[in-house]
């Protein structure tokens, strides 16, 4: 399954389907997609990447070990919850901002920040799951 | 006894707070005080004492102070203190003692490299033993209860690395929280019974417990906290255990305080439950029976601090006894007996602590003429030995006066009583003698360390009690007014008299009485070591004791749940699965049969013909195509001769479950299908590499008929339950909600992420969660697999790649 084929296409496999999950998971609260499915779609990049290019690659590539990823995911899921508190109003009360930029207007809000909490938890945890089980028996997780 | 400034009632909660803020910074505290560490942190309790001190006026007046903070509002549970003479006694019997046994350990552990650690224990007890005796909540006394429990414990077994104290931790640990737990069940109890968690609110409803018909049950869960705390027979055996402590511990937790809240408790719930038939039986029995045992044990001994620890069994079973009487005298001669209790029991404590620390010994027979050598701990062992013995001008003098004098009615009661009272106190008195001239008169004997005096540290807690239990007992006036009346009266419930008189009664029988007692403690003294050797044959005889029963039933209670994890965690994988999936078939089909769910399925008389009315859907052609492709992938998945082929047929059957969704307008869902069926193969795919069953493939046949089976039922299941549910009308209320709020409110058009990340955003954070936890668990699964398989190859797995 090491070909030459795969191992040169793997990387650019591998950017595209890392862009296009963030790419996923902004577009989610209008259409298909959402921090879940990008976070997915992210580990299984992260899976590939692993078999084509070896788990250390991966590893020092990422830089961040992924269960940090997963950590921290958690953690900004449940601070965008408690962002509600500095306007007195019940933890996870949504909170909308209209940033205009010239033209066009940015939305941001705390479901978006969960949502991407959410992304890395999938990431983080699945990748870990994957470059452990993909990881030679020799090497050290 | 005025205090230095007047003392405020929110003060009190820093009493019970300032011990542990004092806890947590001990160990820094030792880091840059070094050996000064005990004498700084004692300043602690005796802060506490003098600010207690600020109270007594109010006490003795006959006020009481309450104080009361919310703790959990929406159950009407406050934080509530109540000072009254028994706490106000109590507590500076704690602070005060607490202060010398603070300054005690500095020395006593002087150079030990936890000495930070152990003095934070020990504040932190304090901490706890003051908060009970302060609570007037009933769970408040709980949590102080379980306080003490937990702080004992590390206390026991500060010296960890010993088996024997560890040992002694354990059992502690246990036979008091079995207490713990009576007492929350009596405190719920009497909270649903009365209505009222505070005990100062339970004293003014009269005999409401009492005459109710659960007053045995309440009673039962009252006694058995009292009497595991203070070490009742037949639960007495682990204070002996407790001894493993470093001294310190066991003059102040295990005499002068922690096995004394049991004490405490009973005197605190006396005017609540007290005064019964079976109250006065239960606690009179009970108390006579450990009073003696506790007696005779000490006999047996000859270790410094297991005489001592058997003496405390019989004083705690002494002042149960007296609580149990509840007459004026007795509940007097209680609040005496405890106060000359603590000082001449921790005075000797530290005694003994300090000729084990300077000798090298506790072994009676292996000490003596030490009075030469170490003249002031002398004097501490003989002022505390007369209190203990009970000479007048002492304050053990009064204690035995009192109860006696409330004896004296001459009926077979009072008269058993009286006989068993002074036995007990003949044999306190011959053990006092035992450890006040043993070790210190006659010849000197050569022991493992060169005798000397101890440092001035461990000098002054001994010395100070031992004349405190002098000074008390020459004014009587003071004792009597200042402290036996205000408790005596706080726990009597009306006020009362004192008359506690240095005159001696001549013609009295009283006298004659502690007479007979002082003679027969002398004639114990005397043929001690004849008693010891008769003692110890019966015990020989016996073959057991309660200790052994413990230890039994301690190893049937592993052995049993180690039976049980055997059965429930055998580690085969496959036949949890085989149960989980039979549990969902049950699930699945229970209902369904039970409540009639299949009978839809039986055709309807009128329907005629069904089979000629039955029709294919109409499907496109690619439809089908798609529906042909997830029935192919399943049949590989029957067919695969091997687990991963196995794994990747239903690779094939989950994409085209999700073109279905795609198909039918769910394209959310088919998303994630995707991807979850893209990592499950990929990941399922390296674990089967990694397990390596392929030496079991193909499976045996039992096996695939067994899962075969199950799969079907389930699959089966499944589908009727959702063929049922879309029978049925729906509940479309909370759908129709979302579609209609979801882009108002919430600004998203994506329902589903909406729910996911706003509605129900609580839930998703619940989830993930969850999914970090699980992929952590995994991790440390896959670790501790790899760490084996470097530790020692198996060479199955050479050949295996050798061959691959």
């Amino acid at each position: 399954m090491n070909t030459v084929i795969f191992r040169t296409l793997a990387p650019m496999i591998v950017a595209i389907m890392l862009v296009f999950s963030v790419y996923v998971c902004l577009r989610g609260h209008n259409e298909p997609g959402g921090g879940f499915i990008g976070g997915l779609i992210a580990a299984a990049a992260i899976g590939v990447f692993g078999m084509a290019s070896g788990v250390a690659t991966v590893r020092k590539a990422l830089r961040v070990d992924p269960m940090a990823i997963a950590g921290f995911g958690v953690v900004m899921a449940g601070a965008s919850g408690l962002m509600s508190l500095f306007i007195d109003a019940p933890f996870m009360t949504s909170i909308w901002l209209y940033l205009d930029i010239g033209e066009s207007v940015v939305p941001l809000s705390t479901p978006l920040f969960f949502d991407l909490g959410v992304y890395c938890v999938v990431f983080g945890t699945l990748s870990a799951i994957a470059l452990s089980l993909e990881s030679d028996r020799e090497e050290d997780i | 006894m005025a205090g230095l400034w007047p003392a405020s009632e929110t003060g009190i909660v820093f009493v019970a707070i300032a011990p542990f803020v004092a806890a947590i910074l001990a160990p820094f505290l030792f880091r840059i005080a070094g050996r000064f560490t005990g004498w700084l942190l004692a300043l602690v309790p005796a802060a506490i004492f003098l600010f207690l001190l600020g109270f007594a006026e109010t006490v003795i007046g006959g006020g009481t102070i309450a104080m009361s903070m919310n703790w959990i509002p929406a159950y009407d549970i406050n934080l509530s203190f109540f000072i009254d003479g028994l706490s106000l006694v109590f507590a500076l019997t704690i602070s005060g003692i607490g202060a010398l046994i603070i300054l005690y350990s500095g020395a006593y552990l002087a150079g030990h490299k936890h000495q930070g650690r152990f003095l934070g224990f020990m504040l932190a007890f304090m901490g706890a033993m003051l908060g009970l005796v302060l609570a007037d909540s009933l769970l408040a006394l709980f949590l102080f209860w379980e306080l003490t429990s937990v702080t004992s414990f590390l206390l026991i077994g500060f010296d960890h690395a010993r088996q024997a104290a560890r040992r002694g931790a354990i059992q502690a640990l246990v036979i008091t929280n079995i207490g713990g737990m009576c007492l929350l069940a009596g405190a719920i109890l009497v909270q649903q019974l009365s209505g009222s968690w505070e005990m100062s609110a339970l004293r003014g409803m009269g005999d409401l417990l009492r005459d109710h018909a659960l007053y045995g049950l309440v009673l039962f869960c009252f006694l058995g906290a009292a009497f595991t705390k203070s070490a009742q027979f037949p639960l007495h055996f682990w204070l002996p255990n407790a001894m493993e402590a470093p001294t310190p511990v066991s003059a102040f937790l295990h005499s002068a305080t922690m096995v004394q809240a049991g004490v405490y408790l009973l005197a605190r719930m006396s005017p609540v439950l007290g005064g019964t038939e079976a109250w006065t039986s239960i606690l009179v029995i009970f108390g006579g029976l450990t009073l003696i045992w506790g007696a005779l044990g000490a006999l047996k001994q000859t270790d410094l601090k297991q005489i001592l620890a058997q003496t405390t069994i019989a004083s705690l079973g002494l002042l149960v006894l007296l609580i149990g009487l509840g007459s004026t005298y007795s509940i007097a001669a209680a609040i005496v007996y405890f106060v000359a209790h603590a000082f001449y029991k921790a005075g000797l404590f530290m005694v003994a602590g300090a000729v084990d620390h300077e000798t090298g010994t506790r072994e009676i027979t292996g000490l003596g003429g030490l009075a030469e050598k170490m003249p002031a701990t002398f004097i501490a062992a003989a002022m505390a030995a007369l209190s203990m013995v009970g000479l007048p001008l002492t304050i053990g003098y009064f204690a035995k006066e009192e109860m006696y004098l409330g004896l004296m009615n001459g009926d077979w009661t009072s008269l058993v009583v009286i006989v068993v009272l002074i036995a007990g106190n003949a044999m306190l008195a011959g053990v006092a003698l035992i450890v006040a001239i043993r070790p210190f008169l006659g010849t000197l004997v050569p022991t493992p360390r060169t005798p000397h005096e101890a440092p001035l540290a461990m000098l002054a807690g001994p010395v100070l009690v031992g004349a405190a239990g002098l000074v008390a007992g020459v004014l009587p006036d003071w004792l009597g007014h200042d402290v036996l009346v205000p408790a005596a009266s706080a726990i009597l419930q009306r006020p009362v008299e004192s008359h506690l008189t240095l005159a001696l009664d001549v013609t009295g029988l009283l006298l004659w009485l502690s007479v007979l007692t002082w003679a027969l403690g002398v004639l114990v003294y005397r043929q001690a070591d004849t008693i010891r050797t008769l003692l110890r044959r019966f015990d020989a005889w016996l073959g057991w004791t309660a200790d052994n029963v413990f230890d039994a039933c301690m190893f049937g209670l592993i052995r049993f749940s180690g039976a049980v994890t055997r059965a429930l965690h055998h580690g085969k994988l496959e036949l949890y699965l085989v149960l989980v999936f039979l549990t969902l078939a049950v699930a699945l089909f229970g209902p369904m049969l039970a409540w009639g769910g299949l009978d839809w399925m039986v055709p309807k008389a009128d329907l005629g013909d069904w089979s000629q009315r039955l029709v294919l859907p109409a499907l496109q052609p690619y439809e089908w195509g798609v529906i042909v492709m997830a029935i192919a992938g399943l049949l590989a998945v029957l067919a695969a001769p091997t687990r991963l082929i196995a794994i990747l047929s239903m690779g094939v059957q989950g994409t085209a479950l999700a073109l279905i969704f795609l198909l039918f307008g769910a394209p959310d869902l088919a998303f994630t299908q995707l991807m979850v069926e893209v990592l499950s193969v990929v990941i399922l795919t390296f674990l089967m590499t990694r397990l390596r069953l392929d030496d079991r493939d193909p499976r045996p046949f039992e096996d695939w008929a067994r899962d075969g089976t199950l799969a079907i039922v389930c699959g089966v299941g499944v589908s009727l339950l959702l063929m049922l549910v879309l029978n049925g009308t729906l509940d479309t209320r909370l759908s129709d909600l979302f579609t209609a709020t979801s882009v108002p409110i919430a600004h998203g058009h994506n329902i589903v992420n909406v729910i996911l990340v706003d509605y129900r955003g609580f839930d998703t954070l619940g989830e993930i969660s969850v999914v970090m936890g699980a992929g952590m668990a995994i991790l440390a699964l896959l670790r501790r697999q790899r760490k084996k398989a470097t530790e020692k190859p198996a060479p199955r797995r050479r050949t295996r790649k050798a061959g691959a």
